[in-house]
């Protein structure tokens, strides 16, 4: 491997950064021009909303069976195990049910447009398109931009939805405790503030996980080792990005509503 | 039918006189990484000329070729297409110019997630071509490339050769003023190969189109040069007395310099040393 002297790297480095913006910023304003590829966004719609669902449910459900149960035990201490409810529904609705999801949905789908993309650089396939008249970004970029923020948004409430169930499940059926007052102390934990907070989050982690996973794709070289190195890129950098985003997003909102 | 549609004489579209060159490099370089690629690259490539580029690998053919089509800039230099100077012209404005010029890449670069008529019916999909006349230009090009048994077909059931026509088909479909071919015939066999030549000859002799194309093989580039395509037989014949076709030049880069820019007797005919080796 060449020696990069530190002032290439910081180049470099800063050239990746600037390419990064470009590319997103393209990939939001073609939506606002002619021509949009709607069948496309759809496609993708299904391809990353429907094709996450079994695993964001499966993700959901058991995180929030394990919440009920390791909670348990401390609250148990306190003697408020009556506010598991409460515990899980306020932990899987701010910051685990976004943050799973958006993990989930990295692996799954960062990984997948960084991989697909990729290979139709090194295959030509995306100088081809340019050939033909069509702008990649715009064809390519743009409806899986718009496709992740649309469905992480409900693929979260789905999450926030079955992690309550499991948790309620373990709650009941394990912790003995009565169905009515869990669902009870749920709904009374959550208060606009919060649901608010945990449906801001997905927004930012979905505009990460398309734009970094096309980004990656779109700089893909080397042929499949490229491809291979792009896919592993995509996911870790978004995945990161989405804890660190998460962290900004918690304080901005606990300063905005105050909790 | 099909020929006659795919390969009738359009009226230019372009709406350049027939003393413009439709491409047009003067003084083009271009660097990779500190590393020039092309070095100070001129030459011209007139209306119904078909210009061969010759070259050991990694002289920069492949790179001029996508210079050519606005698919890399020059790092310095004047590149016209059809007369328009695309050297600073808008990604936008670079798309509409490209619906006049039709690309066969060297591994055919077809979407492998799409059917052959997707691919060959791509551009005509992009202008909202009605499906019904889409299908049947799609038809007419697969004709013309003697596949369309394959319509229904993906592009990884399909043979090295197949998809280059494939590839020929999809560049072909609108009828473009300028074609470029990079390396039609490149990981092909003999027999594919000559299948190739003869499409390119094909389109050269009934439709006069301009085009471009790279070629490591003598033998397919002086095919080209020395043959024609009789339409009454649907097959290619030597052009009698030895002669040549006079619309065909040739280009020989090495090591990103142009070493030759002229006709084909005065290729055979060079007393360049290097040129002559590399002829031999």
């Amino acid at each position: 491997m060449p020696f990069v002297s530190p002032e290439d790297f910081a180049k470099q480095k800063v050239a990746a950064v600037q390419d990064y913006s470009t590319l997103s910023w393209q990939a939001v304003t073609a939506i606002f021009s002619r021509p949009r590829y709607w069948a496309d966004i759809y496609t993708q719609m299904d391809s990353i909303g429907v094709g996450s669902m079994p695993i964001i449910v499966l993700t959901g459900f058991f995180t929030g069976c394990v919440l009920a149960l390791q909670s348990a035990t401390s609250l148990k201490a306190f003697g408020a195990i009556s506010m598991t409810g409460n515990l899980v529904a306020l932990s899987m609705v701010k910051e685990l049910g976004p943050v799973l999801t958006g993990l989930m949905v990295s692996g799954r789908n960062a990984a997948g447009m960084a991989s697909e993309i990729g290979s139709m650089r090194v295959t030509e396939q995306i100088d081809a398109m340019r050939a033909l008249g069509t702008d990649p970004v715009r064809k390519l970029v743009t409806p899986r931009l718009y496709a992740t923020i649309f469905m992480l948004f409900f693929l979260t409430i789905v999450a926030d939805a079955v992690g309550i169930a499991g948790g309620a499940l373990v709650s009941v059926a394990l912790l003995g405790l009565n169905a009515s007052s869990y669902f009870h102390a749920s709904y009374r934990a959550l208060e606009y503030a919060d649901v608010v907070q945990g449906l801001t989050k997905p927004l930012f982690s979905a505009f990460i996980i398309a734009t970094v996973g096309c980004y990656f794709g779109m700089n893909t070289k080397g042929g499949t080792q490229g491809v291979g190195r792009s896919t592993t890129q995509a996911v870790v950098i978004s995945s990161v990005f989405i804890i660190i985003v998460d962290f900004i997003v918690s304080r901005a909102m606990i300063g905005i509503f105050g909790r | 039918m099909a020929n006659e549609i795919l390969t009738s004489t359009s009226s230019p579209q372009t709406g350049l006189d027939e003393q413009t060159a439709v491409v047009d490099f003067q003084g083009v370089s271009i660097a990779f990484d500190q590393k020039t690629v092309l070095d100070d690259i001129s030459f011209t490539v007139a209306r119904g000329e078909t210009r061969i580029i010759l070259g050991p690998a990694g002289g920069g053919k492949s790179v001029l070729m996508k210079l050519a089509n606005g698919l890399l800039r020059p790092s310095s230099g004047t590149i016209r297409i059809f007369g328009e100077e695309i050297n600073h012209m808008p990604e936008r404005d670079l798309f509409k110019l490209r619906a006049k010029i039709g690309m066969v890449f060297q591994e055919s670069a077809l979407f492998d997630s799409l059917s052959v008529e997707d691919n060959v019916a791509y551009r005509l999909h992009e202008e909202h071509v009605s499906e019904a006349e889409a299908h049947e230009r799609v038809v007419e090009a697969l004709k013309f490339v003697e596949l369309e048994q394959a319509i229904q077909k993906f592009p990884s059931e399909l043979s090295g050769g197949m998809r280059r026509r494939v590839s020929i088909a999809r560049a072909i479909i609108s009828k473009p003023d300028l074609i470029l071919y990079d390396s039609p015939t490149g990981g092909l066999d003999p027999i594919t190969s000559t299948t190739i030549v003869e499409l390119v000859m094909k389109q050269r002799d009934v439709s006069h189109t301009t085009s471009l194309m790279i070629t490591h093989r003598l033998q397919d580039a002086f095919t080209l040069a020395m043959n024609r395509f009789d339409p009454e037989t649907g097959k290619m014949r030597p052009i009698p007395d030895g002669g040549v076709d006079e619309s065909t030049k040739f280009l020989v880069l090495n090591e990103g310099k142009i070493v030759f820019d002229g006709t084909t007797l005065e290729l055979v005919q060079t007393q360049d040393p290097w040129l002559r080796d590399y002829l031999s």
